[in-house]
This record gives C-alpha cells, structure tokens and sequence, in this order.
C-alpha cells in the first residue's frame, strides 16, 4: 500500500474533487462580483436610478466632489488606530509581563477579547446612548452639578466618532499585540537587564522592536475595517461626519447612483489592499527571526 | 556608584509598573463600562436612558418578548446564521484539506483567493455581490444573504482548521490504511474525529459573527429583516431601552458561544 500523497491516479481525483466545488464556489461569489462592480464603475446613471452601460471614467473624475467623505475616512482611520495602539499596548503588556498565573492572564486576555464579539451594532449603539444630549454622561454631569444643563459637545462630531471606532477596534489590537509580546524570550529581557540597561531602554531597543509585527498588523486590520464602516457613522457620525462607506451606501439606497458607488468600492479596495500589500511587506522586512 | 544606579532603575521600574497598572485598568474599564451600562439600563424603569436609576423592571424584557416583529427577525437571523455557518464549515473544511493535502498549479492564488474576505470590508463584500444578483435577475431574499455570509466567513474556518490540519500526525491515517479501512472509512473515523475542536470551534465563531452581521446583510436581504437590521432600522427612529434588553439578551448569548468556542479552539491547540 502507498501512502495517498505518493500515488498519482486516485490522488488526481481527490484533488478535483476538493477543488472544483471551493473555486467554482469562489470563482461565482468573489471575483465575479468584484469583476461586475469594476464594470459597473465605468457606467452611468440611468436616468431613473440605478446602472446603464457605458464606457467612461466619469465616475472616478467626480470623486473628488466627494473629498469630505475620504478627509474624513483618512483622518479618523489612522487617528482611532493611534488610539487604539496606544491603548492597546499597554494592556497587552500588562497581561503578558506582569501577570504571573497563567489562568489569571488566560482569563484576562479572554476577557479583552471577548467584546470582539459582541454585536458590532450594539457596541456603536451604546456610545450613542452615552454620550447624546439625552444621554448617560450628560445626565450624570447635570445630576452631579457640573454642568447646569446637557451640552451638544459630546455626539455627533469627530471626538464621538473616534471613541467608537477605538472602542470597536482594541480588541482586535491587543491580540496580535498580546501573540507578538508572548513570543518574545524573557531571557533576552533578562540579558539586556543584566548587561545594565534600565528598564525604559530595554523596553525601547529590544521589547518594541520584537513586538512590532503583532502592532504592523492589528493596525492594518483596524484601518481596513475603518474604511469599511458605515454603521458608527450613521449612529454617532452626525451630519458632516459621513465616511467613504457612508457615501457608498446611500448610492445604493436614496441616491440611486450604481455606477459612483461602483467606483467608490473599487476605490475602497484598491486602498484596502495596498495597505495590506505594504503592511506585508513591512512586516517581513521589520521581523527579526529568533529561532 | 553603582548602588545609586541600580536604585534609580528600580524606582523607574516602579513608577513604569505603577502607570501600566493604571492605563491597563483604564483600557479594562473602557472595553466593559459600555457593555454594563447596556445591561443596567435594560433593567431601569425609566424610558430614557437617563441618570439618576429610577428602579428595577422587567418591563422592557416583556415587551420585547411581545413585539412579533423582533421575534419574526430572530427567526429569521436564526435561520440565517445557521445555514450560513453548515455551508461556510463545508466550503472551508474543503478549501483548508486542499491547501494542506495536495499540491496544484496556482496554490498561492487559490490561498490568496480564500483568505480575501477577511481583509476585504462587509460593505465591498455585499455591494458587489448585490450588483450581481440584479445583473443576473436573482431577487433579494434571506438565501442570498446565507451566500453573502457564508463567502465572507470562509477564511475563518479555512485558517483554523489549516492550522489544525498542520499539527495533525498523519502516520494515524497511514495507520488506518494499512489496517485495511477504506479511505473514506479513514476521513470520518480518524481524520474527522481529530480536527473535531477545530470545526466546531470555527463553526460557533462563525454563527455568531453570522447572527449579528450588518454590512452585508444590508445590502443582500429582501423584504425579510435579521434581528441586527430590525435593531438597525428602529435606531432610525430613536433610542429606547427595549434595544438595550434584547442587546443584554445577545452579549449573555454571544458570551456563553465565544467562551465556548475559545476554549474549543484553545484545546485543540494543545492536543
């Protein structure tokens, strides 16, 4: 008997039937779509609504009517990926270096994870319900006596819109964060500590430096789903604060604009894996091989 | 000399120890304060979401449980995450045994295919699908929100049962051939019974990230609402504590899955 991977006649059979179902599967729900909105963005608008073939770049060449929308996207996305690194780190490291038991840190590290997967919706929700006119901190400062009467300052702005994107995105920061920091050996923190360095340079030449891919690629993961969201907006975004998503949805919905909404998207996906692309790139250049 | 240096580390090690301490209580306090408030305020007899407390009830739970359209949206989103995440785990059960067991042209594009959606925004995923579908003449239902999610949730299951499927000794199956089973005999009493944790890890991540998906069910559903879309389009209208009840209902139920499905997945990391 042969082992499977050394035969040629039956494996040939195995190998298009595992095939042939996941790439027809692929083939008509992936790329063909993708291909169909990169054909759309070069149509028009049919005068009722909707897509109309055509030829043109005209689509593309009005984006830039559109600049508030990507201001917004490309300032908030980096901002609340600032953010959420720089909240994210020190909760990765907390967990990894100063947390003795294991079933503790296992625990804990649980526990950061966990909102990651409570409703996305409910998450975005519940800043609106804190931070509104109407709302919870408001109430809380009125009841206390530290403002005489609810403030607009809090909902519906850019501060509203970073607290909860952060909010949404720390999770998935502190894991690849969290994964990269528990590779690290503590021996080599240990050398670094016995050859004199105080804990501050050790952290910056040895720490930070090991740890940079697991923050390379939760930021990337961060920026792409920024660029995709349209819920945060549309619950704490308020009037000016319309994202990319936010524009590419309502061609689909009040607007009727198929082909702008086609172009956005392409647009959005060329952003997207560029970021990705570079990110790659960047980690395989910045990664430093310990084994 | 040397002892006043070694001082001054150790002070530095403090004070580092002691801002740590306070910022990973802060982010601690950020992730979960949103999420009590949801749950205290579904419990208040008040019907704005208002300090001070007013009270305990159960009121918003109760109509909650006698709203019908809700109920109908929870069907509907039971309905869907379950027959997006059985198609997702077969589609990604097939895929990750392709990249593990055999070698054909264009593997990295295959992989790289696969591995797409995770990076690729919901709102790409469902506008393009649903320019699709009209082009084709399909009407928007609750089944062409099942082939939105389960394309979008492949990569999940692909990537941990891979990684499964990576670790597995295969001198087991060799075993089992040359004891005489037949292949197929094989694949469900050895190689299934061993990438179990995996699938059914993957499968409890994917239902829930199914049952309250937003961006592509936007797009791709009918005239049927899933629960997260009726959430959804009552936001619209204003904030009230009955969403706070059923979001209560959600996070408990959400919860009790993602431990589940962590710890399953944790084990067969192990193993």
């Amino acid at each position: 008997m042969t082992a499977p991977r050394d035969s040629s006649g039956p494996d040939n059979r195995v190998t298009a039937m595992l095939l042939l179902p996941t790439t027809l599967w692929f083939l008509l729900l992936l790329v063909m779509p993708l291909v169909v909105i990169a054909v759309f963005s070069l149509g028009e608008r049919a005068p009722a609504g909707g897509y109309q073939p055509a030829l043109t770049l005209a689509q593309y060449a009005n984006l830039p009517a559109r600049l508030k929308a990507f201001t917004n996207t490309l300032t908030l996305a980096p901002l609340g990926t600032l953010l959420c690194v720089l909240m994210a780190y020190p909760l990765a490291y907390f967990l990894v270096f100063k947390i003795r038991n294991n079933q503790l840190r296992a625990a804990l590290y649980m526990a950061v994870i966990v909102p990651l997967w409570v409703s996305y919706l409910l998450r975005a929700y519940t800043w609106k319900t804190i931070l509104g006119r109407e709302g919870i901190l408001n109430s809380f400062l009125v009841w206390t006596g530290i403002l005489d009467k609810p403030t607009d300052i809090f909902l519906y702005n850019q501060f509203s819109m970073v607290v909860t994107l952060t909010y949404i995105f720390v999770p998935f920061m502190v894991m690849p964060i969290y994964t990269a920091l528990e590779k690290i050996p503590r021996s080599m923190i240990e050398a670094s500590k016995d050859l004199g360095v105080g804990p501050i340079r050790t952290f910056l030449r040895v720490t930070l430096p090991l740890s940079m891919p697991g923050v390379i690629a939760g930021a990337t993961f961060t920026i792409c789903l920024t660029f995709g969201d349209f819920v945060a907006a549309f619950l704490v975004g308020g009037p000016n604060g319309a994202m990319i998503a936010t524009i590419i949805q309502s061609q689909f919905g009040a607007t009727l604009n198929w082909p702008l909404g086609a172009a956005l998207s392409i647009v959005v996906l060329v952003i997207v894996l560029t970021i990705v692309s570079l990110s790659d790139r960047l980690e395989r250049v910045g990664r430093i091989d310990l084994d | 000399m040397r002892a006043m240096q070694r001082s001054i580390s150790k002070l530095q090690d403090r004070v580092a120890d002691w801002l740590l301490t306070m910022v990973a209580t802060g982010g601690m306090l950020f992730l979960y304060i949103p999420v009590l408030v949801l749950i205290i305020f579904s419990f208040n007899d008040n019907r704005s979401l208002t300090l001070p407390l007013r009270g305990f009830t159960l009121k918003w739970y109760e109509s909650f449980i006698n709203n019908a359209d809700m109920l109908v949206a929870i069907r509907n989103s039971l309905y869907v995450a379950t027959v997006a995440t059985m198609v997702t785990i077969v589609i990604g059960t097939i895929a990750a045994f392709a990249l593990d067991r055999v070698d054909f042209p264009g593997k990295l594009l295959f992989r790289r295919l696969i591995l797409l959606p995770i990076a690729l925004p919901g709102i790409i995923t469902g506008i393009s699908m649903l320019n699709m579908f009209k082009l084709m003449g399909i009407n928007l239902s609750l089944e062409t929100v099942i082939l939105g999610h389960a394309t979008g949730l492949v990569s999940i299951v692909v990537t941990q049962v891979f990684a499964r499927l990576q670790r597995f000794n295969r001198r087991i199956e060799e075993a089992s051939s040359d004891l005489g089973a037949r292949p197929w005999q094989t694949f469900f009493f050895v190689t299934l019974p061993n990438i179990r944790s995996a699938i059914i890890g993957s499968a409890l991540l994917s239902f829930t990230v199914s049952f309250d998906e937003i961006p592509v069910t936007f797009f791709l559903t009918g005239r049927d609402n899933t629960l997260p879309m009726y959430i959804y389009s009552t936001l619209r209208r204003g904030i009230t504590p009955e969403i706070n009840a059923v979001g209560t209902i959600i996070v408990v139920l959400s919860l009790g899955l993602i431990v589940l499905s962590v710890y399953l997945l944790r084990d067969s990391e192990k193993e």
